[in-house]
């Protein structure tokens, strides 16, 4: 295997649970106020992911006070404490796009039970 | 401060900082390097050490070649370049036969890294010169020809008009890079941002000289 490789394999976290699309996490952020840091919860549905390696990212899809909220991160940032997976949902594509034009009763995304 | 190491380009990547920013590095796996021969103001009238990097097959190496690193009593290397520094370096306290290692230089530091650039072929002027383009249509004609070539008074085109030709394969030195890691046990540099030539290259990091 080439260092390359190596160096960015050496970054991968292993502590996150499996999720896809269409899952409901809650992801523990690390936020900096100042001088203290403390953690914010982002929950939400999982829109995508995307990429491979160190570069791989994650799109959470959140609704607040009627307003969709999308946050993107690294999934390997050390900025993330924890995620943790709610609810798995049985979705049929990869990416969840079209929830950005749905709302209510109609963004509601079936459990997949196993 | 001067000093330098001789390296080769890995490739590039990405690395999480301490506060988890994503930065864009470029690994070059440089040294150890052996001092093969040392220039001094007595006898060259500079002060430069010349640093051997590479392995190669012994036989491939010439009888000059040979003679040169027997008087130093050092393996051949594939790769010999000069570092020049100062009096008073601590480059000046190296002897020949010495190793130099990416011990040298250290996190946060900025560096100059120099190379051969990629090579791209017979390019046309606004490619190699960074020459605009004229308009796409309104019955133009003039697309992404060179412009005007000179005044008509002369009747010559003077020595060193910007033309198409070939472009890529030079000498390119990338300034004020920051060195984001240094890893010791694998001779490695992981330096902020791109850096010229291809994966395999042949790289010369020195230390900022606008730092």
């Amino acid at each position: 295997m080439n260092l390359i490789d190596i160096i960015d394999k050496e970054q991968l976290r292993s502590d996150h649970p499996p999720f896809g699309a269409g899952d409901t996490v809650r992801v523990h952020v690390k936020v900096v106020e100042g001088a203290n840091e403390r953690i914010q919860i982002f929950e939400g549905v999982v829109l995508r992911r995307m990429g491979g390696g160190v570069q791989e990212n994650f799109t959470v899809r959140k609704m607040t006070q009627g307003v969709g909220v999308e946050r993107t991160w690294p999934l390997n940032s050390p900025r993330i404490a924890k995620i943790e997976v709610v609810r798995h949902g049985k979705v049929r594509r990869a990416r969840l796009y079209y929830l950005r034009e749905r709302s209510g009763r109609a963004a509601r995304i079936k459990e997949r039970r196993r | 401060m001067a000093k330098g190491i001789l390296g080769k380009k890995l490739g590039m990547t990405q690395i999480f900082s301490a506060d988890g920013l994503l930065i864009p590095v470029t690994v070059i796996e440089a040294g150890p390097c052996t001092v093969v021969q040392k220039k001094t103001m007595e006898k060259d009238q500079y002060l430069a050490v010349q640093l051997g990097f590479g392995d190669r097959r012994e036989r491939l190496f010439n009888k000059p070649e040979r003679g040169h690193f027997d008087q130093a009593k050092v393996k051949p290397r594939r790769y010999l370049k000069e570092i020049r520094f100062n009096e008073g370096d601590d480059f000046a306290d190296l002897s020949v036969g010495d190793s130099v290692d990416v011990s040298i230089f250290s996190e946060g530091e900025k560096v100059d890294v120099t190379a051969t650039s990629k090579g791209k072929g017979f390019q046309g002027s606004i490619k190699r010169h960074n020459q605009s383009r004229g308009p796409k249509s309104h019955g133009s004609h003039y697309h992404r020809g060179v412009g005007s070539l000179n005044a008509v008074d002369p009747a010559r085109v003077f020595k060193g008009r910007k033309l198409p030709g070939r472009m890529g394969g030079e000498r390119v030195t990338t300034q004020n890079l920051e060195i984001v890691k240094v890893d010791q046990d694998r001779n490695l540099l992981l330096v902020k941002g791109s850096v010229p030539g291809v994966k395999g290259s042949l790289v010369i990091v020195r230390n900022a000289v606008k730092a």
